[in-house]
Formats: structure tokens, C-alpha cells, sequence
């Protein structure tokens, strides 16, 4: 066990904590931050990504004490009251069919906005192909960034 | 007089032998100087090789890169050594799933950089994503490929100031003992080890390059 001091949303925490526990466990287990989903815990579907220091990290098989003293930010706190562009563009396009895997492709896809305010087609097919669906909506999350690139940038 | 005679007799074939001696080693080297410069063999610059104390031995030197290319084309080597822009994964050297790119310093780009998955370590278990602490493709202006290359083009590249991250022969020798090189003889479970130990690997490394650097013929 080790005492790890962490930055959540804003938020500062201390917590006795081994420190090989995957953030993923942190965030949801001592947190209770469950809008970070367990998918794979492989690193491989992407339902796990959160910001480490504005990086789309996959929480599931990045170690606690890698993310002590560093920024994290959850789907909890992309937005304060759940209206970044994303989250509006997602509403209106109505997005998610199951749900289950929507907050990873929203933390993905907030970073994708941030490096690349206008990303075309190709962009976001790079950007997003960590993150699978397995209810296919990828369609409709192309077409969501999109929206959400037009809200961003006050055109919608 | 008779003596004088006889030691004029005899010195002539002494003069002879000399004269083919003397031509002997100025065909011998001669001979050296045109297989040279026919030869195919890749150099440090005469400076690295006073420094390095390099001996060419283009026999020992191509015996050695033989068992260098073994592990250069080994999966843990040439995985992230991709002819392609998205890295290669597993035994059998396929793309690797999501395809996440190079980008410009070899790092990833947007969401699927590198370490947003692979970790300063490798993460337990088997289908996890390997790790060390400076995960990377080559960058994109020297993508130092591996994927496909014959051992002379591989031999060639290596010696390549310009297509080997602008290294010399200290550097060269020194990237036997790289972290990430080094990962390859502990790429965690389920990955199967280059076909030579990493001391065999460095022994053969050291010893192609002191000889010469010479690249196979084919």
C-alpha cells in the first residue's frame, strides 16, 4: 500500500491505495465514479478512456501511482453541468443505443476536438478507431463530432 | 675469374626471384585495392574505424550480421520496424488492431498514442499491451524499416548515418543496450524471445561492426 495524492476532476484526493490498482479500479471502486465503464481490460475496446494530463489514457491498464500528482479527468467532469459540445451534439443526434461504451468514445473523441477543432471524416476515423461499438453506432458518432465541431465553434 | 663468372651465374636467378617477389606483392596488392573497391562492404568513416579499432574481416563480419538479421527480423524487433505506418503485432507480425498510426515522432497521434495504452512496464497477462518507458515506432522523416528488407539492404540502412537516427559507430554499438532494444528479451507473456540470447545478440552486433560492417551479398 502507498498513500498516492491524485487530481480528479478537479478535485484533490489522498489515498491508501497498492499501487499497481489500475485507475480504472480507483475511479470507480474507492471513488465511486462509475461513468467510466470496464469493458475490455485489455486496453483494447476503449470504454475506459479518461484524460491523464489531456492524454486519452485507457484507465484499465494504467497503474495508479502513474497518475499521482497529474490531472485526471472523467466523463463526470468533461463538462460542469453536462453540456460540452459533445455531450449536446450526442443528445441531439441522439447517439448511444446501449450506452454502454459512450463515455469512452466522448473522452475520446473531447481530445480529437481539442487537437483538431474541424477534424474531417478521415480524422475522426483515426482518432476513433480504439474505441469500438458493439452496437455500431459509429455512424452516428461521426456524425455527432461533427455536430459537435459546428457547436464549438459557435456555427450551430 | 672463374669464381667471378660462377657468382654473376648465380646472382642472375637471385635478381629474378627478387624482381617476382617484389611484383608479387604489388599484384597482391593491387588485386586488393580493385576487389575493394568492387566489394560491397559499408564502412565507418576512417576516423570511427581508428577510434573503434575496427579490423575488417568481411568473412567474420557477414558471419556475424547473419545471426544479427535472425533477430532484427524477429517479431519483437521488426513488429515496431513496420514497411507500413501502423505497427505490427504477435508472431505472425499482423497490423495491429485499431491501427493506430505513427504520426510524426513515431509517438502516435491524438487519441492513439502509445502510451495511452502501453505502460513504463509490461501490464500482466497475456494479451496485454506490452510496455517500457519509451514506447515508439522510428519517427516519420527516418522510419528505419525493418519489414522486408533483405540482410545487405538491412546491413546497408543500419550503416546509413542517414537512415540510421544520424548514428555513428559508438552509437550503433551503444543501441545494443537501448531500453526499448533491450525489452525484447522480456516482452512479457505470450511473446515468443528472438532466436538468440541478447548477450549472443550483442556479442554478434559488436563483432559485425568491429570487422567491418561488411553487408552480405544478398
Amino acid at each position: 500500500m502507498a498513500t498516492i495524492n491524485l487530481k480528479i476532476n478537479g478535485n484533490k484526493h489522498r489515498l491508501d491505495v497498492d499501487p499497481s490498482t489500475p485507475l480504472l479500479w480507483v475511479l470507480r471502486e474507492h471513488l465511486n465514479l462509475v461513468g467510466t465503464k470496464y469493458g475490455c481490460g485489455v486496453a483494447a475496446c476503449g470504454a475506459c478512456v479518461v484524460h491523464l494530463d489531456g492524454e486519452a489514457v485507457r484507465s484499465c491498464v494504467t497503474k495508479i501511482n502513474r497518475a499521482a500528482d497529474k490531472e485526471v479527468v472523467t466523463i463526470e467532469g468533461i463538462s460542469e453541468k453536462g453540456d460540452h459540445p459533445l455531450q449536446q451534439a450526442w443528445e441531439q443526434i441522439d447517439v448511444p443505443q446501449c450506452g454502454y461504451c459512450q463515455s469512452g468514445q466522448i473522452m475520446s473523441a473531447a481530445v480529437l476536438l481539442r487537437e483538431i477543432p474541424n477534424p474531417t471524416d478521415e480524422d475522426i476515423d483515426l482518432a476513433m478507431s480504439g474505441n469500438i461499438c458493439r452496437c455500431g453506432t459509429y455512424l452516428r458518432i461521426r456524425k455527432a463530432i461533427h455536430l459537435a465541431a459546428e457547436i464549438q465553434q459557435g456555427t450551430k | 675469374m672463374r669464381y667471378n663468372t660462377r657468382h654473376k651465374k648465380e646472382k642472375r636467378p637471385y635478381n629474378i626471384v627478387a624482381a617476382l617477389v617484389v611484383l608479387a606483392i604489388i599484384m597482391t596488392f593491387m588485386v586488393s585495392i580493385a576487389a575493394n573497391s568492387r566489394s560491397t562492404a559499408l564502412r565507418a568513416t576512417e576516423d570511427e574505424i581508428i577510434d573503434d579499432a575496427v579490423k575488417r574481416d568481411s568473412v567474420k563480419s557477414v558471419a556475424a550480421f547473419s545471426k544479427v538479421y535472425s533477430v532484427l527480423i524477429s517479431p519483437r524487433c521488426v513488429n515496431c520496424h513496420p514497411a507500413g505506418d501502423v505497427p505490427l503485432q504477435g508472431d505472425d507480425s499482423h497490423l495491429h488492431t485499431m491501427f493506430p498510426q505513427r504520426g510524426k515522432d513515431g509517438k502516435g497521434i491524438l487519441t492513439m498514442k502509445c502510451t495511452n495504452c502501453h505502460q513504463p512496464e509490461n501490464t500482466p497477462g497475456t494479451h496485454t499491451p506490452p510496455g517500457s518507458p519509451n514506447w515508439h515506432l522510428p519517427p516519420a522523416d527516418m522510419k528505419m524499416v525493418f519489414e522486408g528488407k533483405s540482410p545487405r539492404e538491412l546491413a546497408k540502412q543500419i550503416m546509413d548515418p542517414t537512415k540510421n537516427g544520424n548514428k555513428d559507430m559508438k552509437a550503433l554499438i551503444a543501441h545494443a543496450d537501448d531500453e526499448l532494444v533491450k525489452w525484447g528479451w522480456q516482452p512479457g507473456e505470450g511473446r515468443t524471445l528472438p532466436p538468440l540470447s541478447h548477450r549472443e545478440f550483442k556479442e554478434a552486433w559488436i563483432t559485425w561492426l568491429k570487422n567491418g560492417a561488411y553487408a552480405p551479398t544478398n
